[in-house]
């Protein structure tokens, strides 16, 4: 029934847009000269009856749920809900929602069969509601828009207006996702540090979030010290910039500088290609490829090496960074002047000096820049370190170790049995919005320095 | 104070520091300097003037070698300084780059500190074996760009944060503090005003003394003040070379007279 409004709307939006177009032509046949061309004016029905009908539906699809769940909770025989818990209520909802769709199991009692009748014909009443509704309103919305077809009306700045808005809107649904994503953080974090002290989150030195499923289980009260979880990303994250900040810029200086046009033409691609590897494959390479190495070469020295290492991890994430300095690297040197180069190289400055002395200080504002969003990225990664590093948080600072990361933690605190309101689901949330705000403060670092590096030469 | 440096400019009789033999450039397909042969003397002021795109750059730049940084660039012929050809194999186009001083149409300073810019040549080439020597020369060379009094209290700050004209200047005095015994100059008085024109003519006629200097001009006036010998060239070609004077009251090739008169160009 859905499809049939979005079908009317379709329909709709096409007659309207002939009617004011063929009438805009009669006008202009008749001798007058119109003040915008007749596409605006087709396109100003168009879009006066596109836009609110299709907000219209879409409203409708979101809300008819909740809005028939509730008619259906208030037309059940008086008192059958009193004195039960939300979650309680929420069983009866979906065992009548199952009802309705024809899985009936067991023998319900008769109240709930007659609720999920009523279900099935509310829906039933909503859907051609829908129908008439839209039907309803493209045609007064078609009427509406035709009769402002005239010579000196301006459809062009009424269309502009519209797309403008449109527009406007689409920027903002950014803003709203974040301030959405942030909210629904600090909400579930509020909730976490109702059952947790902040301070033993913040400083607690001992990650154990395990808790008692049943009430008679005997286990240790969950700990939730962050400490070593964010001292593990803080290890991961340094092996990989060590590994990711040299071989990128030197990688990047090469291309730029000294590469000939041939090598340049097969080295550039393979870098794009390593920055669109999945990030599973590169956790295969870690443990089929970097973990054994790193334990035979141990091994040959006597060292006693974990078999999931931080280094394994750190390396191979590194890896996956090098395209990304490099490509950063790449333009920050692209974007200094040519003629600084030639300045110093006039000066009988070696092309190395020239490098080191000049084109590396004007660009390092901009690879600062890069090297602070790819610190990002690998304080955000996780599928490697689920992969190469494990799962347990120690505290720790040694690479031969394993470890784990704060964004792992986050995903194995949300799989499985869960329930949303144990310390040990709420944990994850807080751990996200430390994750948040940390990833936060270096990319604004970032984009300071970046804008800062555009300034210079503009 | 045109007539002084008249006086002076007869007085000098000097030797070939420069010859160029059938010097042809081009650029991918272009030709861009056709079969050039010129003599230019030692502790002199020689000036290239042309219309736009005739080659005078491109010219400059194959003394010192720059066109060796442009992929496309190939430059033929043989072009000797003090006798010695720079396109021999012995010849290390960066060794050759600190003897031959260039300075840019557009003042380029390094985005570092004005100190660091005057020292970055005599740093690379050690010419300063102190600090204190260091500062000698950074100071001299400063004073000899006619700027040292502009910026002798703010020797810290960025040289990009000077005016175009104290740029220019600072990229004068940077060019002349590695003691090149020649010194190329491709329009460097287009982005400066009347007064630091002035100025940076007068360092010119200074710096001539110790140095060649050939100064690449679109201005006429320029040329006649501060140049004792001037070439014309024109499509690639040098059409005429010969002292300054000459060359202005007295062309004998029909295209230098039009375009001295203004009527090609
Ligand atoms: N990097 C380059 N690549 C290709 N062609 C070039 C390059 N530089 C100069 N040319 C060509 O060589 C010719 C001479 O250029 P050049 O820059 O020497 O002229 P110019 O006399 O200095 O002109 P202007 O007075 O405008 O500076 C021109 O035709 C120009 O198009
Ligand atoms: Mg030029």
């Amino acid at each position: 029934m859905t499809l049939l409004a979005f079908l009317i709307l379709f329909c709709a939006v096409m007659i309207g847009y002939m009617l004011n177009l063929r009438a805009a032509r009669a006008i202009r046949a008749g001798g007058t000269r119109l003040h915008s061309l007749d596409g605006f004016h087709g396109g100003f029905s168009a879009l006066v009856t596109l836009v609110p009908t299709f907000f219209i539906i879409l409203f409708w699809m979101m809300f008819q749920g909740t809005v028939i769940q509730s008619l259906v909770k208030a037309g059940l025989p008086a008192g059958t809900l009193e004195g039960l818990g939300t979650g309680e209520v929420q069983l009866i909802m979906s065992e009548i929602r199952s009802i309705a769709g024809g899985r009936i199991f067991g023998t319900p009692e008769d109240w709930k069969l007659e609720a999920a009748d009523r279900l099935v014909s509310l829906r039933a009443t909503s859907s051609i509601l829908l129908v008439v509704v839209t039907v309803i309103m493209t045609a007064v919305l078609i009427l509406l828009s035709r009769k402002t077809v005239a010579a000196e009306f301006r459809a062009r700045q009424g269309v502009e207006k519209i797309i403008l808005s449109l527009m406007i809107g689409c920027a903002t649904v950014a803003i709203f996702v974040t301030v959405g994503i942030v909210g629904s953080l600090m909400f579930e974090t509020y909730r976490f540090f109702e059952m947790v002290p902040i301070a033993d989150f913040l400083f607690g030195t001992t990650w154990e979030p395990q808790i008692p499923i049943r009430e008679d289980q005997i286990a240790a009260e969950g700990a939730f010290g962050m400490v070593p979880v964010f001292l593990g990303t803080l290890v991961i994250a340094t092996i990989a910039m060590i590994i990711a900040t040299p071989i990128g810029l030197f990688s990047a200086i090469y291309l730029h500088e000294f590469a000939s046009d041939r090598a340049r033409a097969y080295i550039k691609p393979l870098l794009e290609i390593l920055a669109g590897v999945p990030t599973v494959v590169y956790g295969f390479f870690a443990i089929l490829v970097i973990a054994p190495a790193i334990r035979s070469f141990g091994t040959d020295l006597g060292l006693p090496i974990a078999p999931n290492t931080a280094l394994a991890a750190g390396v191979v994430m590194g890896i996956m960074l090098v395209p990304f300095i490099s490509s950063f690297a790449d333009d920050a040197l692209a974007a200094v002047p040519h003629s600084l180069r030639d300045g110093s190289l006039a000066l009988g400055a070696t092309q190395a000096e020239t490098i080191s002395k000049v084109l590396f200080p004007a660009a390092i504002p901009g690879i600062v820049g890069g090297i602070l969003l790819a610190v990002s990225r690998a304080i955000g990664e996780t599928m490697i370190v689920v992969m190469a590093a494990g799962l347990i948080a120690k505290m720790t600072i040694n690479p031969l170790d394993s470890v784990t990361t704060v964004t792992v933690q986050i995903v194995t605190l949300l799989i499985g049995d869960t329930a949303f309101d144990s310390p040990k689901t709420l944990a994850a949330f807080a751990l996200g919005m430390v994750l948040f705000l940390m990833t936060l403060v270096i990319n604004i670092f970032a984009l300071r320095i970046v804008r800062k590096y555009r300034e210079i030469y503009d | 104070m045109n007539d002084m440096r008249k006086i002076e400019r007869d007085v000098k009789m000097t030797d070939t520091k420069i010859t160029a033999r059938n010097v042809n450039v081009h650029y991918g397909d272009t030709h861009a300097i056709k079969d050039v042969n010129v003599d230019i003397a030692d502790k002199t002021v020689t000036a290239f003037i042309g219309p736009s795109g005739c080659g005078k750059s491109t010219f400059l730049r194959c003394l010192n070698r720059m066109n060796d940084t442009i992929d496309v660039c190939r430059v033929q012929g043989d072009i000797r300084i003090d006798g010695k050809d720079i396109h021999d194999k012995s010849v290390d186009p960066v060794q050759l780059r600190a003897h031959v001083g260039m300075v840019f149409q557009k003042p380029n300073p390094f985005p570092k500190s004005i100190y660091d810019n005057i020292a970055y040549g005599p740093r690379i080439h050690g010419l300063a074996k102190s600090k204190a020597e260091l500062d000698e020369i950074v100071e001299k060379a400063l004073r000899r760009g006619a700027i040292w009094d502009e910026v002798k209290d703010r020797l810290t700050q960025s040289g990009t944060g000077l005016s175009g004209g104290q740029q220019q200047r600072l990229c004068i005095a940077r060019a002349i503090a590695t003691e090149p015994d020649i010194l190329l100059m491709d329009e460097p008085c287009s982005a400066l005003d009347p007064i630091a024109t002035a100025q940076v003519e007068e360092l010119i006629d200074e710096l001539h003394r110790d140095y060649s200097v050939i100064i690449v001009t679109h201005s006429m006036q320029q040329a006649a003040r501060v140049s004792q010998k001037t070439a014309f060239f024109h499509l690639g070609n040098l059409v005429e070379f010969g002292d300054t004077d000459q060359i202005f009251t007295d062309p004998k090739d029909p295209r230098t007279e039009s375009y001295i008169t203004g009527r090609i160009g």
